[in-house]
């Protein structure tokens, strides 16, 4: 086991954690924010990729699917929340999950009634194609350009929640909703922007990875188990604690695929130390989110103290 | 909606010729949503235009998705039975799915006839009378890809499949034919979306080869991502990971590999011309091998019909036993163990007309069959 392959994985875990970061910041937000569990959170980062892979396939440009993949996830939001999502904020958890459920099936649906079964063809942009040499290994351009990306949002989010306006009302709306509304905030527009902004994060995620897995129907749903998996650890409703437990999903889970099977290697025949550290590999995370849950209920980061 | 609508023609026709032999009831449960659906609408559409081929016979055709999920596969299976009454279940694509429905199906002696999967467990000791599988034994295109790496002068290949019945049997024949050293051995999740990890092993392995089998979406997000790693090791595969449902998503990446499959839209005989070219016309693109499967599938079923009666269900085992039809593969015949015994093309990807296809470079196998079929007591 070489320096250059723990490296190459390391670049790999924090690759996944970043993507994975996009995905949970939107779900946290709404969740801080609004109280609202929104299972349909995977599906708009489907539309996402749907409709940067189909834009880039029309305009040859893939810059230009993604713009439209953030734009045209972000209006899906608004339109959800608007239409669905704002029924629900005084009911059950309960009713919010039945509800964001059957969006998740009418949007998959509406997707493959639009574009069909089959998967979507997206590729990289010609400018991050191929692998750069890092001295010791080679790596992906585009995985290194995801990095970058992911790096880059996250500060952009921070501050906007720390420095603006607009994240000054999402703060305060997370400590306490109904005092904000009666200091005349309007309430509604803050809680539709929201929405949209975690919509955008998830069309983002989605496009972005498109162009290097499949862009197929229920392509968001083991990303969105992953998020959930995210901002139990990190503590829900915290942007910080879904920074901290994206990075800690996307490394240990990498990590784990790559040593557990050498591990059982030790101890088991080949074929044998195979599975068994690929199924134990695959439980990791959720040995984590368990200990998590044991010793600190709130999370590592725990929104409101 | 649709199934309300098949059932109340159903309904009509039976009223009309109630005199004929009985109508056949086939219950479809095939992956119509999620990562796997490709591979379910092709069995589904390749089966559906066999039936529409023939114009007029009574079948009654009714299809559930079953969403990848073995305990849903295993419910709509009871239902078609209990509910529906069907006399033939067929459809399943993935072989955890096929082990959680199978067995208990043909133990209520009803038929099942595997358009796709085909795990060794139900290929050996477990074999049953009433279950035919019309593709193939799960190893046999790997054992068919290892033979041909043989070939190509491979000695140190990384091999590497989902963690499932069907991944196992894949990689255990890939190694029953390959003589050269293995330079690793993974095992994937079913429906991973992110091979990053693994390729980085691939890289330092210090192969000079690899082999993979990753059907559906799992294949598209590899290629993808090996594409752009920077690792340029020649692939040698089976026909799933490159197969016609996903070529057009994975594009130039694939060009060049070679797979083994027992079918190929290029195979040169009447039925599969005639087969290409009506299943271009129905749905607007190309058949993949999973669309051949269905085909021959429903072929078996119509020329069973002919001759004998379902309900009886000795004689309508003796009719399927016959194989009477015309397999869009060329030749079709049955080892003892009611899996086909085969030839095992090589193909190459290939771009024809702007087309990302596949065409017939070699043969790895005449007449193969698969080893489990020896502890068979039938």
């Amino acid at each position: 086991m070489s320096l250059a392959l723990v490296l190459e994985q390391l670049l790999n875990g924090v690759q996944f954690g970043l993507m994975l970061f996009l995905m949970s910041a939107g779900l946290t937000l709404v969740f801080g924010v609004m109280g609202l569990i929104n299972l349909a959170h995977g599906s708009l980062y489907m539309i996402g990729a749907f409709l940067c892979a189909a834009l880039a396939a029309a305009t040859g440009n893939f810059w230009l699917g993604l713009m439209a993949g953030i734009a045209g996830a972000a209006a899906a939001g608004a339109l959800i929340e608007i239409l669905v999502i704002r029924r629900l904020y005084a009911r059950d958890h309960l009713d919010q999950v039945l509800a964001t459920f059957a969006l998740i099936l009418i949007l998959s649906e509406g997707v493959r009634m639009i574009f069909g079964p089959f998967p979507l063809y997206l590729n990289v942009p010609d400018m991050l194609r191929g692998s750069v040499d890092l001295g010791i290994t080679r790596y992906s351009l585009y995985r290194l350009a995801l990095i970058g990306f992911g790096v880059a949002v996250a500060l952009g989010l921070w501050l906007l929640i720390a420095k603006t306006r607009l994240g000054i009302q999402i703060r305060a709306g997370e400590s306490d909703r109904e005092m904000i509304a009666a200091l005349g905030v309007n309430i509604r527009w803050l809680y539709t922007v929201v929405f949209a902004l975690g919509a955008a994060l998830a069309g983002m995620a989605g496009a972005l990875v498109g162009a290097i897995q499949s862009v197929q129907v229920g392509m968001g749903e083991p990303v969105l188990i992953l998020a959930f998996v995210v901002i139990v650890i990190g503590g829900i409703g915290s942007i910080k604690g879904a920074m901290v437990g994206a990075l800690l999903v996307g490394v240990i889970d990498t990590m784990g695929r790559f040593l557990l099977p050498r591990i059982a290697g030790l101890f088991l025949d080949t074929s044998q130390a195979m599975g068994v550290g690929a199924a134990l590999a695959s439980m990791l995370i959720y040995l984590l989110m368990a200990l998590v849950l044991i010793f600190r209920p709130q999370g590592l980061f725990p929104a409101h103290g | 909606m649709k199934l309300k609508m098949t059932a109340i023609a159903a309904l009509a026709a039976s009223s009309i010729g109630a005199a004929q032999a009985s109508e056949v009831t086939v219950g479809m449960i095939t992956t119509l949503s999620g990562g796997g659906a490709g591979l379910g609408v092709d069995v589904r559409d390749g089966f559906q235009l066999a039936l529409d081929m023939a114009g007029e016979h009574n079948i009654k055709l009714v299809v559930e998705d079953d969403a990848q999920r073995p305990e849903l596969a295993v419910q709509i299976a009871e239902r078609m039975i209990q509910s529906e009454r069907a006399d033939i279940l067929t459809g399943i694509i993935w072989s955890n799915l096929a082990m959680a429905v199978v067995p208990s199906t043909v133990a209520q002696d009803i038929f099942y006839l595997s358009p796709n999967a085909g795990p060794s467990a139900l290929a050996g000791a477990n074999c049953h009378p009433n279950y035919f599988n019309v593709a193939w034994q799960n190893d046999m295109l790997h054992e068919g890809a290892g033979a041909y790496a043989n070939e190509l002068g491979y000695e140190n290949t990384f091999i590497m499949a989902p963690n499932y019945p069907a991944g196992t049997d894949a990689l255990a024949g890939f190694k029953r034919y390959y003589e050269g050293n293995l330079a690793g051995e993974l095992f994937t999740q079913v429906g991973q979306t992110d091979y990053a990890a693994e390729i980085a092993q691939i890289r330092a392995s210090g192969a000079d080869s690899i082999f993979i089998f990753l059907p559906g979406g799992m294949g598209i997000s590899f290629m993808r991502q090996y594409e752009q790693s920077g690792v340029d090791l020649p692939i040698v595969s089976a026909a799933f990971t490159f197969s016609q449902d996903i070529l057009p998503a994975v594009g130039e990446a694939a060009l060049g590999v070679f797979n083994a499959s027992q079918w190929s839209p290029d195979l040169d005989n009447d039925a599969n011309a005639a087969f290409v070219a009506a299943f271009q016309g129905a749905y607007g693109r190309l058949p993949s091998l999973y669309a051949s499967q269905g085909f021959d599938t429903a072929n078996l079923i119509l020329s069973a019909t002919a001759k004998a009666d379902v309900q009886d269900r000795d004689a309508f085992r003796e009719a399927l036993r016959e194989a009477d039809f015309t397999s869009v593969r060329g030749d079709f015949a049955w080892a003892p163990n009611q899996h086909p015994i085969q030839r095992v093309y090589i193909r190459e990807v290939v771009e024809v007309d702007g087309v990302i296809t596949n065409r017939i470079v070699g043969v790895a196998f005449d007449e193969h069959r698969d080893v489990h079929g020896e502890n068979c007591p039938m």
